[in-house]
């Protein structure tokens, strides 16, 4: 086989005469000298670990054991390429290609094998084969269907549900309730329905926008009390919590992919990437004082999914 | 022969007095052992002797892979240590700043690698290197075999081996940096639960089961990911690495054409012993420069970005370099999403979803589309220069180009504030830009590549001079002067210039030997 013959051709190249062959000489001009200097690199790389070894033992030294471990390896990794390459035949060898495919015949009584012998095993028995593949699929089914399922709950309501209700007070994520006289003009806050304190789908970003009541849009009369705006924090891009609050513009920008919302038009987004405004969570303020929610949020919160509207 | 008991083999190995062996005929009497057991001489042999061309792109596969080595040693120490949960406690550990907060038992225990393990720091940062050095190596090597045309007919198998160790990679880094549950991998598990949510029909289960319920889960999350990131997906790597080797071997390398080279050979240096010293050099300096990288370079300092707390976000952190650009096409898509019917196909799923869904088919099928447009069904073990393949290399570079505009649109931010401009204007800048300068870069190298096919056919060979010829009329007009053997352009242009000027003008030519001849027809007339 081919094979064999290009075997045959590297063993007479390299091996028939080592005296007068070229290749098989070395590319150091002073192998001596070399082998000093590869075996020096590997003496230092042994000290170097030597030392990293005491620092690790008298307490440690991240800065000083990585410059060690790496002088070390450095140190050993030149040398073995400086031993690789010099002191060793230079080159160049030549192997021969085999063809990769097969030759004719031999496909043939491949084939022969798989097919004619696997014919008379297989091919009359194609009730049963068909049996297995039900029994094997229906274990597929099982394992891609119910064990997959079992993984964790399915999609539910609290994709659209929040903790906020009609009534519940607005509280920071100490469980401390928000009065009116909490916030100056031009400030903001992250909230949370009371008792849901630190949640993902309830944190919510309370904005003083102003002293009056503040429309944001028509249908939205009565939900800024006092110039108290609140908006879901969670960006209708990709989830990221919005945390910045311009007050000369107006805006909320989310620190993710910087899309900004217009806090006084229902937080519509009006730079980047997002989607969707915000959606806002209808505010009043009770006889005491305290910021309370007149329902849940207008919208779901968050970025899109495909049951979002249904 | 005469048989050769183990007895005798030990008795063999181990110097003693009565042992007149020498070491050769030892190792040749161990080499037996093992082959009477195994018959392993003759593909030993042949795997000794294969050819490695000597050349320094080969190189980059070989990073990859002991970069893959570090990270698996790295990564078995640290899970010594790491505790995959998410339980809160109170942290009391060696870092004061954040004494008495409440952290993960994932955070917290990360801490302790970084503070108090002994070498824990530098492996952690090692193992954190590691990942990114793993995956430019696979980066730029997968480069080399697209511009050479290594992909082609036998090797496609193993491009496709080769992009799915890439995907698989970037997976199992975007994995790895979720697991410490700090501030920033937080952030990136909330855009991952939402990039899953985006999926159309199925998204929202998909995200539920695996984050065991909706976002931020059950806990379940951290161990889930853990035992992916250690287990599941590098045994798939070492599987897949291990196929490709595997492939490798069998089809040998391809090599530059060049002196004694051919389609039907390979020159280079044999496996033993040359090769494997080499090789083994490498793995020491890849090594090396981990842990100098590791020791000396902070990566993921998680202590200073904090728990991560579900309203909490970070700023201005660009994620590692293998997700800058899918956090690129999440900036620069435009606000749009589609919805019809109560069912929407979300506006993260287009840049997240979609686009490398697609880029990725298109690495996966790239050999045969090219085969099928080329027409070329041949086996090909030599390269391609690829100045030769201008329409490939140009795809290639327009495609690097374009990867490269969303790995910068990640960064935005930093860039408006960098060059003090309007985020508005860098976010318009990217999303054109990010389709223009693809564009512009291919054709540019499309056209290099040409001119540098011409250089090179030209190369050793003259430009042909100009001459200027005063006519009767006293008008100057620039000639090229006669053509002659070993003239660049003497094939292209030949017997352009009218033989009648060339024998007006030839004289001289030989009297002035340098590049411009000035001669006027009057005066010539007049001689
Ligand atoms: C393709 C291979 C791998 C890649 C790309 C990778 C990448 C990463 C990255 C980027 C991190 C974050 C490190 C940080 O905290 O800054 C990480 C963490 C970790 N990796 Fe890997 N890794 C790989 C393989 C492994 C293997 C094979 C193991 C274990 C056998 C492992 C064990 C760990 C552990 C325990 C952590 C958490 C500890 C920590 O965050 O410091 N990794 N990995
Ligand atoms: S998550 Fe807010 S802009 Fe992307």
């Amino acid at each position: 086989m081919s094979t064999e013959q290009n075997e045959h051709h590297l063993k007479e190249s390299e091996i028939e005469d080592p005296q007068s062959d070229e290749r098989l000489r070395l590319l150091a001009k002073d192998p001596k000298q070399m082998e000093i200097l590869i075996g020096i690199l590997f003496v230092v790389a042994t000290i170097f670990f030597v030392v990293m070894m005491v620092v690790y033992v008298k307490g440690s030294q991240t800065q000083l054991e990585g410059g060690l471990m790496a002088a070390g390896f450095g140190c050993l990794g030149v040398g073995m390429v400086a031993w690789g390459k010099y002191l060793m035949p230079k080159g160049p060898f030549v192997e021969e290609r085999h063809q990769l495919a097969s030759s004719k015949e031999e496909q043939d009584a491949f084939a022969d094998v798989l097919l004619g012998r696997g014919k008379i095993a297989i091919a009359r028995r194609s009730a049963l084969g068909k049996l297995l593949s039900i029994a094997l699929g229906v274990f597929g089914i099982f394992t891609l269907g119910p064990l997959l399922r079992s993984l964790g709950p399915n999609p539910d309501a609290s994709l659209k549900k929040t903790a906020w209700k009609k009534g519940i007070r607005a509280v920071t994520i100490n469980g401390r309730p928000i009065t009116v006289n909490d916030i100056a003009v031009g400030g903001f806050m992250t909230v949370f329905p009371e008792g849901d304190e630190g949640s993902y789908s309830g944190q919510t970003l309370l904005i003083r926008a102003g002293s009056d009541n503040i429309t944001t849009m028509s249908g939205r009369e009565s939900w800024g009390p006092e110039g108290y705006l609140a908006y879901s924090k969670v960006c209708t891009h990709a989830g990221c919590p919005i945390s910045l609050y311009q007050q000369e513009t107006q805006q909320l920008l989310c620190p993710c992919h910087q899309s900004l919302f217009n806090v006084l038009t229902g937080a519509e987004p009006v730079f980047g990437p997002a989607p969707r405004p915000l959606p806002q969570l209808p505010l009043y303020i009770d006889s005491k004082g305290f910021l309370r929610a007149q329902g849940g949020f207008s919208y779901p919160i968050g970025p899109g999914y495909w049951e979002i509207g249904s | 022969m005469e048989k050769l008991t183990t007895k005798d083999l030990l008795k063999n190995l181990k110097p003693n007095k009565d042992n007149k062996l020498s070491p050769q005929e030892r190792a040749a009497n161990a080499g037996r052992w093992i082959d009477e057991r195994l018959g392993a001489a003759k593909g030993g042999r042949t795997f000794f002797n294969k050819i490695f061309p000597d050349h320094w792109s080969f190189m980059l596969g070989e990073i990859a892979l002991y970069s893959f080595v570090v990270l698996l040693v790295t990564g078995v120490f640290l899970s010594l240590y790491f505790d995959p949960s998410s339980t809160m406690l109170t942290y009391h550990g060696s870092y004061k700043p954040l004494d008495g907060t409440q952290v993960s038992a994932a955070y917290n225990s990360t801490l302790a690698i970084s503070f108090n393990v002994r070498f824990g720091l530098l492996v952690r940062q090692m193992h954190h290197w590691g990942a990114d050095i793993f995956l430019g190596a696979i980066a730029v090597h997968m480069c080399r075999i697209f511009f050479t045309g290594a992909f082609r007919k036998p090797r496609e198998i193993n491009w496709i081996v080769g992009v799915t160790l890439l995907i698989l990679g970037i997976v199992n880094g975007f994995l790895g940096y979720s697991l410490p549950d700090d501030l920033i991998s937080g952030t990136g598990l909330r855009i991952m639960f939402s990039v899953l949510e985006s999926i159309p029909v199925v998204g929202t289960h998909l995200a539920f089961w695996l984050f065991g319920g909706n976002y931020p889960g059950n806990g379940v999350i951290i161990p889930r990911m853990y035992m992916l990131h250690i287990l599941v997906i590098p045994a798939i790597i070492a599987g897949l690495v291990g196929a490709h080797l595997f492939m490798l071997v069998r089809q040998k390398h391809t090599q530059f054409p060049g002196k004694g080279r051919t389609e039907h050979n390979v020159v280079g240096t044999p496996m033993w012993p040359g090769f494997m010293f080499k090789t083994q050099g490498f793995l020491f300096l890849t090594v090396a420069v981990l842990a100098l990288l590791g020791g000396l370079a902070q990566i993921n300092p998680i202590w200073q970005y904090g728990q991560y707390f579900p309203y909490k976000v970070s700023y201005a952190v660009q994620p590692d370099w293998y997700m800058g650009w899918l956090d690129g096409a999440l900036r620069i898509m435009p606000s749009w999403e589609i919805s019809a019917f109560g069912y929407m196909i979300p506006n993260q799923f287009f840049p997240s979803i979609l686009f490398p869904g697609i880029a990725f088919n298109i690495f996966i099928i790239w050999p045969f589309l090219e085969a099928r447009m080329t027409k070329d069904r041949d086996i090909h073990n030599l390269l391609d220069r690829p100045r030769d393949r201008p329409k490939r290399t140009a795809v290639g570079t327009g495609a690097l180009a374009f990867f490269f505009m969303l790995f910068f649109a990640s960064s935005t931010d930093v860039l408006a504030n960098y060059l003090s401009v309007s985020l508005n204007l860098v976010l318009w800048f990217f999303r054109i830009a990010t389709y223009v300068v693809p564009i512009v870069v291919a054709l540019v190298t499309y056209k290099i590549c040409i001119e540098l096919q011409l250089a090179g056919k030209n190369a050793g060979r003259r430009k042909r001079f100009n001459v200027v010829i005063r006519t009767e009329e006293g008008e100057y007009v620039a000639q090229k002067s006669p053509a002659r053997e070993g003239d660049m352009d003497v094939l292209s242009e030949h017997g352009e210039i009218p033989l009648e000027l060339n024998d007006r003008v030839s004289h001289v030519i030989r009297q002035s030997a340098d590049s411009i001849g000035v001669e006027s027809k009057k005066s010539k007339t007049t001689t």
